[in-house]
């Protein structure tokens, strides 16, 4: 291309860019307006202690990821420098909410759904009702000002999303967060309630599974008590609660005779035996007539119950027993060389029959125990048999080779004699 | 009809007596070297096992990838005898690569490849390789979770090689992964096609051998040496050697009996710390000691390649080395010694890794 012809591009150019100045101050002014004016961060920021830490919590946490502002909660005017204009009541300015307002101040967006869905359509909107009806909710109805409300367990500024680790409300922080209050046994005093929830449940096979094995389905508080809805399960719910995980237990706890007596005694049904919140990992030693039976709570020498007690546990043994004799004895065969493996498959059945008869002690009856035991104990003799013949085999086969080792020997020396006496004739003819 | 008069039927029909003769002219050598003469005949003696217990094993044995571990599971815990069978045909396989070593190693130090037995060094060679195959295709037929993952390990090497490999390596798998079809490929190579270039290799390389009689090695050519008449008296010591071996079969299978392990399954990591079978572990080690780069070529490829150049130098020993010139007569000893260090050491380091 000729010089002259690049300047003549250049100039078409400028004009061109002239052309576009409308737009891109269009589009300066649409930047400018997104990054709105904020008095609400401009003013709090240069404070100092609580009034500029809102500032800083609320950087980066949920409402603010969704690009809601101060003035979306506490109202007012961000747009005005004087902050007598700025915190208008008149402009319906909140300042800082109290206690018993924060439900419906919260409530404001979480519980009108065309509101939230335009954010999260599978978000719930009934957290302010369900608040209502709890022992919290309705405390604070009644005047008490100490109790929890939404920011108790949420955070005021640096609200996080449930699935967020840092959130105050993840599963593994659940526990800690309600135990702030409830393990504060000043804090508690008026209430007249235990605060030793939290020390129990961290001893809990539940508190193990969520944080030794960091199993996030495991349960913990608001599992059982809910959690906008937080309340005790009633006496008469408690099988209910744990029946929501242990279907099983539940559904066969339901039809024993038990559940009546527990229900005229007024007593927890599945904590009758294993607590509340420090539940033990349940063992067989919970069964029968020993230090650690449940069983003789109630039952005593002599009865029905304390008899049948006594018969499940010695049941349990006795299979307990077969299986772990079993498991040695085709691990010493494996041990020695044997193939057993089929064996071996074999009696994860008479292990899988062990856990089951552990849930059908639910029943509290011996004839549906031996039901499952029964079988069992067969699948389990039938890996002991196999084990016995395997080391047998191995013991036929060492006693085997034995001799025949003792046969090669003496074929292997009989060859070496006659070789030896062909050589002899040998030299002989050569000689003569 | 007496004994002579069927002696003598038959030799009419099939020359027994021209095949005796023979026997009865040969002779062997009698030196202080005698012993690895014994090698070669101890080798064919462990094929021969290989090659009756294979057959017994292949009454029961099912090559599918949905049958083959749990024939062989059959075959070890329900059939009458068959955990021996078995055992016994994976211990007499290594003994027999281990005695093939040293028969060959035996051969290469005492120069016995030189004119005329060049062709008997080369079938040799081959039936070397043969071995090795047979090993490599054999390990892969129980179906077991080791043998799948050596046998992509191994496929794959051979993958690696420039231009060859990749077709090498889709037709040793029979598709582009280790699959049931590659065992049913393994198990043709393994039962059909190399028994059959065996049988034909092994009776080349023994017509050779009686063809050409025993090998003198250099140092003791010319000298008045000892004979020993090869029937009945070396043929009798060879026999103690193979009555002793089926004790030392007997004795390791029934102590050691070789393990099956768990189900191959093409959707599991590999097992940590695997490695070949020992015969391999040299080289595989060797392969894991190379830089991944060299220059700008890659690592692996060279070793595999170089691993190539030395089995074609092996091939062409007996061409590169000249007889009567003891300085390369000696040079060759020196390189041998090293390639016997190096594969001990390597083997060594393998197991320890």
């Amino acid at each position: 291309m000729k010089p002259k012809s690049i300047a003549a591009t250049n100039a078409k150019n400028r004009f061109r860019a002239f052309k576009l100045a409308p737009l891109i101050a269009l589009l300066m002014f649409a930047t400018v307006s997104a990054q709105k004016k904020d008095s609400c961060v401009e003013c709090h920021s240069q404070m100092e202690g609580a009034l500029s830490e809102a500032v800083r919590l609320s950087k980066g946490d949920v409402h603010d990821a969704r690009g809601l502002s101060c003035v979306d909660c506490h109202r007012g005017d961000a747009t005005k420098d004087d902050m007598a204009a700025a915190m208008d009541r008149r402009k319906g300015f909140i300042g800082k909410p109290k206690p018993a307002d924060l439900p419906a101040f919260c409530g404001r967006c979480h519980s009108n759904a065309d509101f939230i869905k335009t954010f999260n359509p599978g978000l719930r909107v009934d957290q302010e009702r369900e608040y209502s009806t709890s022992v919290h909710g309705k405390l604070l109805k009644g005047g008490d000002q100490k109790v929890a409300t939404c920011v108790s367990c949420h955070g005021s500024h640096g609200v996080r999303a449930i699935n967020d680790p840092l959130s105050k409300v993840f599963s593994l922080n659940v526990a800690e967060t309600c135990g702030s209050c409830h393990a504060n046994g000043e804090y508690m005093k008026s209430y007249n309630i235990p605060h030793d929830q939290f020390d129990k449940y961290k001893t809990s096979v539940h508190a193990k599974a969520l944080y030794d094995k960091q199993d996030l389905s495991a349960p913990t508080c608001n599992d059982c008590h809910g959690n906008h809805g937080a309340a005790p399960p009633g006496l008469a719910s408690v099988a209910n609660v744990c029946g929501q995980c242990h279907v099983r237990q539940a559904s066969l706890f339901k039809s024993n005779p038990h559940k009546t007596v527990f229900a005229l005694m007024q007593v927890g049904e599945c904590i009758q035996c294993h607590s509340n919140h420090g539940i033990m990992p349940p063992n067989d030693e919970m069964l029968g007539v020993g230090d650690q039976s449940a069983c003789t709570q109630c039952h005593g020498q002599g009865d029905s119950g304390y008899a049948a007690a006594e018969k499940m546990k010695a049941r349990m043994d006795e299979m307990s027993a077969s299986i772990s004799r079993s498991n040695d004895i085709l691990n010493r065969a494996e041990r020695a060389g044997m193939e057993v493996s089929k064996a071996k498959f074999e009696l994860t059945e008479a292990k899988d029959a062990l856990t089951q008869a552990r849930v059908m002690v639910h029943t509290f009856s011996t004839d549906e125990l031996d039901k499952v035991i029964n079988p069992g104990l067969d699948i389990s003799n039938k890996g002991y048999n196999a084990g016995g013949a395997a080391l047998a085999e191995l013991s036929f086969r060492r006693k085997g080779l034995a001799a025949s080792l003792f046969f090669i020997l003496f074929f292997a020396a009989l060859i070496y004699l006659k070789v030896r006496e062909v050589e002899k004739r040998q030299a002989l003819q050569k000689q003569s | 009809m007496n004994a002579e008069t069927v002696r003598l039927w038959l030799d009419d029909r099939l020359g027994i007596g021209s095949i005796a003769a023979v026997a009865r002219k040969k002779e062997i050598p009698v030196h202080r070297h005698s012993i690895w003469y014994y090698f070669g005949g101890m080798t064919l003696f462990l094929f021969s096992v290989q090659v009756v217990t294979g057959i017994l094993l292949l009454l029961y044995y099912r090559p599918s990838a949905e049958t083959a571990f749990e024939s062989v599971q059959f075959i070890i815990t329900e059939v009458k005898f068959g955990w021996l069978i078995r055992s016994v045909h994976s211990w007499s396989a290594n003994l027999m690569i281990a005695t093939l070593f040293i028969h060959m190693f035996s051969v290469y130090f005492m120069s016995a490849y030189r004119r005329p037995r060049e062709m008997t060094w080369l079938s040799g060679v081959m039936l070397l390789l043969l071995a090795v195959a047979f090993g490599f295709s054999g390990y892969l037929l129980p179906w077991n979770k080791l043998a799948f993952f050596a046998t992509k390990v191994g496929t794959e090497i051979a993958g690696v090689i420039p231009l060859v490999g990749r077709p090498m390596l889709r037709f040793l798998r029979g598709g582009d992964d280790v699959t049931g079809a590659t065992l049913t490929r393994f198990f043709g190579f393994h039962v059909a096609v190399l028994p059959a270039i065996t049988t034909v290799i092994i009776g080349t390389h023994l017509m050779l051998v009686q063809m050409h009689g025993m090998s003198v090695p250099p140092g003791l050519e010319g000298q008045n040496i000892k004979k020993m008449k090869f029937f009945p008296n070396f043929f009798l010591r060879d026999l103690i050697g193979w009555v002793l071996a089926i004790g030392a079969l007997a004795a390791l299978a029934a102590l050691f009996p070789w393990e099956l392990g768990e189900k191959a399954d093409a959707f599991a990591s590999a097992p940590a710390g695997i490695r070949p079978e020992w015969y391999f572990l040299f080289m595989f080690q060797t392969l894991k000691l190379i830089p991944p780069k060299i220059l700008s070529f890659d690592g692996e490829v060279i070793g595999i390649l170089a691993f190539a150049v030395g089995g074609l130098m092996l091939f062409i020993v007996p061409f590169l080395d000249k007889p009567g010139n003891p300085r390369r007569k000696r040079v060759f000893t020196v390189i041998g010694v090293i390639v016997v260090l190096y594969i001990v050491a390597l083997t060594i380091i393998g197991y320890l890794d």
